[in-house]
């Protein structure tokens, strides 16, 4: 049955993969002109001449003179084959520029979800079961703070902090010696040294969120009629509430998976450039504003497609964690 | 269990409750509502609580263990639990007094749930939809004893096999919501037996089950009860189900304990008059209304005015995307049923018969997959109901009126009973403001309501009395025919007549039909003159009431007689109950 689930769901996945390219792709078709116009105007601006004839020769070899679906169907065939194209920008692969800082970006927002789960996952229980204390009051304080603080200013407060009071260098997610070193064990110790920050700038407002929602979900669970019953058998309080309401109010936790993931990535542009990350957000920026097409349309296909995995895999730990899902 | 066996250990309760009180801690104060409650247990003895909602019976029974949800506490008063008196008895004499231990301590929960188990009333909510049958009932056995996972789940299996649970392999696998209701009441009780418990309360717990499955769960734990010398608290608003099982019962009002006695001194003997009182509605129900036999004399029935032809009523059925025909659900089964003008005609089924779902098509609140619905108006037209649109309805649904079950929730909690009532009226768009104000002070008089309940919202009111303002409701656009679905099943038992009075009362003056649905046969033999029995979205037994009641021919409604607990301990084990197996 859960394999069945699985399956169906896995199989449902793949042409929502080709949806989500097409739109993708015309999302970054859609604006006015292409990277030619844009790069004709720069130009111009600075005083060159546009040779038109030049302008055309290079428009007929990308291919901006095609109907939209064939530019589309070229583009989704070099994805297939692990092409993604040339950026006009930096005269490079596409796939050469975003590995790396799609990788760090994915660590970053993964790192993030964890210190979220970490934080959230008792603190929501202890406001539950303590409904009204001086515990729950405090958290819930902090957690009204954190919600209405911007990432970025929030990213500018601590890096004043770090800086002025504890001298450490907090921008960048590596120290300047490790910046373009090969990966080495030294390399990820130094990239732990300096992610926390980034972690609890993005973290802290998703943290605050989930701490109300368990709060809430958990105080709807804690006085149902099975919870009386394993009291009634003899379970300590603590193994209780872990066991039975806990378990149940966690769904909206898993469902966190699938929407936080994108937010993390795509939300984390400003507080990348306050404290000067080298992950996907701001290549992608200046990609989108320099209309470098390939290398946009790489970013947000990924983007999209790390969002479905998202979705897919918090589908799937539901049907695990919550048996009434999978038999529906 | 009469006098005879009354010997020494009759004397000696296993459990003992000393003056104990409840109190729940609110802003304006605290409310008792468990007041000075004494009672005492006996091994292989049951003791019922009865009383209506509201009485306390229930909290009194989560206090023992403590474990009443705050803002309840226990106040006061000892429960003392004779250990040496049960079959866990040590050497010596040991007596623990369960109101003293803290609630969370340790000493506590070793005896939830070993010493004494309980069960409850909601079988749907009272298990975790997401654990498995066997790791909830399992769990009880591995708290309390220290075996390993095996042996655990080989005695869960043989639990699930004592409780008369089919295929208990594959049960004990299985979750919650794959189990009927009765099946997941017998897992309860497997949970509660899981370490041979001294004392079982079991609050309500067949109020939420259909009266086949009560009675197979009451025999059920009977049957367990004279195995294992059992001490059982049995919590109950069911009178007909006291007399089925109780040894001694004790009567509670108001958080009080008005009576308790010996079963047989209680029924043909009650002095509280309370307890007079709640045995007399029970037994004025179970009779045919004499002021409806009366009415019948003086204005007999007349032709019929709604009549269901091979009315079908299917659900979800349709066709999937690949052209493979989906199988709806077969709500009603070409039933047929005619109701004639001036009678009252009694539904009855149990849950999921499709005896609502009938009601709501001939409203033609449902649309119908098949069949007709004629309805003859007042100027004596007869037309088919079925494939009319909403606007063409307009009329038939002023003629045709709904009485819903549940008071609370049918009754918009912002809105004032005055508007309430005049909803329809206003909706009709025949009356001025003023003259509406009248009618609705007209309507508060005839079912009965002070005239000052017009400013007053829902909530200032009882349950019955809010039943009184969906009558007026119904009654307001001056209906030919009422369908009052299980009007009286969310009302305690005293209530009962009270309102289905005031049904007969209003169609004696303003010459209404009513169709009854509802479970409860009694309610049904009091009120209605015809019977139909659904079961499965057929019908497959109409007659006269008393003609069916007394002599029903088909085999469910046999099984479905049988099952109906009798309000007289001499009956029991009386009657030869008939189980109904549907011949495939």
């Amino acid at each position: 049955m859960l394999l069945f689930y699985i399956g169906r769901r896995v199989l449902w996945a793949i042409p929502f993969m080709f949806a989500v390219s097409l739109i993708a792709f015309a999302l970054i078709s859609a604006p006015p002109g292409d990277y030619l116009t844009t790069f004709a105007a720069t130009l111009a601006q600075s005083g060159d001449v546009v040779d038109e004839a030049r302008l055309d020769a290079l428009r007929e070899r990308y291919g901006f003179d095609q109907p939209f679906i064939v530019q589309y169907l070229r583009w989704i065939g070099g994805v297939l084959q692990g092409d993604f194209g040339i950026s006009f920008e930096w005269q490079q692969p596409v796939g050469q520029l975003i590995w790396e800082r799609m990788a760090l970006s994915v660590t970053l927002a993964l790192a993030t979800l964890m210190f979220t789960w970490a934080v959230a996952l008792p603190i929501g229980i202890y406001s539950a079961v303590r409904k009204y204390s001086i515990g729950d009051y405090f958290f819930t304080t902090i957690g009204f703070i954190g919600l209405a603080t911007p990432n970025f200013l929030f990213a500018l407060v601590l890096m004043y902090v770090a800086v002025v009071h504890f001298g450490s260098d907090v921008s960048g997610l590596f120290s300047s010696e490790y910046q373009d070193a090969p990966w080495s064990l030294a390399k990820v110790g130094d990239l732990l040294s300096h992610i926390w920050i980034p972690v609890i700038i993005l973290g802290t407002s998703a943290t605050a969120s989930l701490v109300r929602i368990m709060r809430a979900n958990l105080l709807d669970e804690l006085y149902r009629p099975y919870v009386t019953t394993a009291r009634a058998k003899g379970l300590s309080e603590f193994r209780l509430i872990m066991k039975y309401p806990v378990r149940i109010a966690i769904n909206p936790f898993i469902s966190t998976i699938g929407w936080a993931f994108p937010q993390l990535i795509s939300g984390a542009v400003i507080t990348a450039f306050v404290l000067s990350l080298p992950t996907s957000g701001p290549l992608m920026l200046q990609a989108l504003l320099a209309q470098d097409m390939y290398l946009a349309g790489a970013f947000i296909l990924l983007l999209c497609c790390l969002s479905i995995v998202g979705m897919l895999v918090s589908d799937i730990l539901l049907a695990v964690i919550d048996p009434r899902i999978r038999f529906r | 269990m009469d006098g005879e066996t009354m010997t020494s250990e009759w004397n000696t309760p296993v459990l003992e409750l000393k003056n104990l009180t409840t109190e729940f801690v609110t802003k304006r104060g605290a409310f008792r509502a468990v007041d000075d409650v004494s009672l005492e247990l006996h091994a292989g003895k049951t003791l019922c609580v009865v009383g209506e909602s509201g009485s306390g019976k229930s909290v009194m029974s989560r206090s023992i263990l403590q474990i009443v949800d705050p803002p309840g506490r226990v106040a006061g008063g000892q429960a003392l639990l004779h250990r040496h008196r049960t079959a866990r008895a040590g050497a010596g004499e040991e007596t623990v007094d369960l109101l003293k231990l803290n609630p969370k301590s340790r000493a506590i929960r070793s005896l939830r749930g070993r010493d004494v188990a309980m069960i409850f009333q909601e079988p749907m909510s009272s298990l975790s939809p997401v654990h498995r049958i066997g790791d909830q009932v399992g769990e009880a056995i591995r708290l309390h004893e220290p075996v390993s996972k095996k042996d655990a789940r080989e005695r869960t299996f043989e639990l699930l096999r004592k409780v008369e649970i089919p295929n208990p392999g594959k049960a004990i696998d299985q979750f919650p919501f794959e189990f009927s209701g009765g099946m997941r009441q017998r897992a309860m009780i497997a949970m509660a037996l899981a370490c041979n418990p001294t004392v079982l309360i079991a609050d309500e717990p067949t109020t939420a089950l259909d009266v086949t499955i009560q009675a197979e769960i009451l025999d059920l734990i009977r049957s367990i009860q004279d195995d294992s010398d059992m001490a059982v608290l049995f919590i109950t608003h069911d009178m007909g189900v006291v007399a089925e099982i109780a040894d001694e019962i004790a009567v509670m009002r108001f958080g009080k304990v008005v009576e308790t006695g010996d079963v047989y001194d209680i029924f043909e003997r009650p002095q509280h008059y309370y307890t007079q009182r709640l045995l007399n509605s029970v037994r004025e129900l179970d009779h045919p209304s004499e002021r409806r036999l009366a009415m019948r004399k003086e204005r007999p029935v007349g032709a019929p005015c709604l009549v269901s032809d091979n009315v079908r009523k299917v659900f979800g059925g349709s066709k999937s995307w690949f052209g493979t025909e989906v199988e709806g659900l077969v709500a009603v089964n070409d039933a047929e049923l005619e109701l004639r003008s001036g009678e009252n005609l009694g539904i009855v089924g149990e849950s999921g018969s499709g005896k609502t779902t009938l009601g709501r098509c001939l409203q033609r609140v449902h649309d119908v997959t098949a069949g007709r619905i004629l309805y003859t108006d007042s100027s004596g037209l007869e037309r088919d109901l079925a494939p009319l649109t909403e606007n063409q309805l307009e009329q038939p649904w002023r003629d045709i009126r709904t009485v819903f079950q549940d008071p609370f929730s049918s009754l918009n909690p912002r809105m004032t009973i005055g508007q309430i009532i005049a909803e329809p009226l206003v909706v009709e768009g025949k009356l001025t403001g003023p003259q509406i104000r009248e009618r609705v002070y007209e309507l508060l008089e005839l079912v009965g309501l002070p005239v000052s309940a017009y400013m007053r919202y829902p909530h200032a009111f009882s349950g019955g009395q809010r039943q009184r303002v969906s009558i007026a409701r119904a009654i307001a656009p001056n209906p030919r025919i009422i369908i009052a679905d299980e009007a009286t099943s969310a009302l305690d038992v005293s209530l009962r007549t009270q309102i289905l009075d005031l049904l007969l009362d209003l169609q004696e003056r303003l010459d209404l039909s009513f169709i009854l649905i509802s479970h409860d046969i009694a309610v049904i033999r009091y009120f209605c003159d015809r019977i139909a029995v659904m079961y499965r979205g057929r019908i497959v037994e109409t007659g006269d009431t008393e003609t069916v009641c007394n002599t029903p021919q088909h085999e469910y409604t046999q099984s479905l007689l049988s099952a109906v607990p009798v309000a007289d301990p001499r009956a029991r084990g009386q009657k030869q109950r008939v189980r109904y197996r549907e011949a495939i």
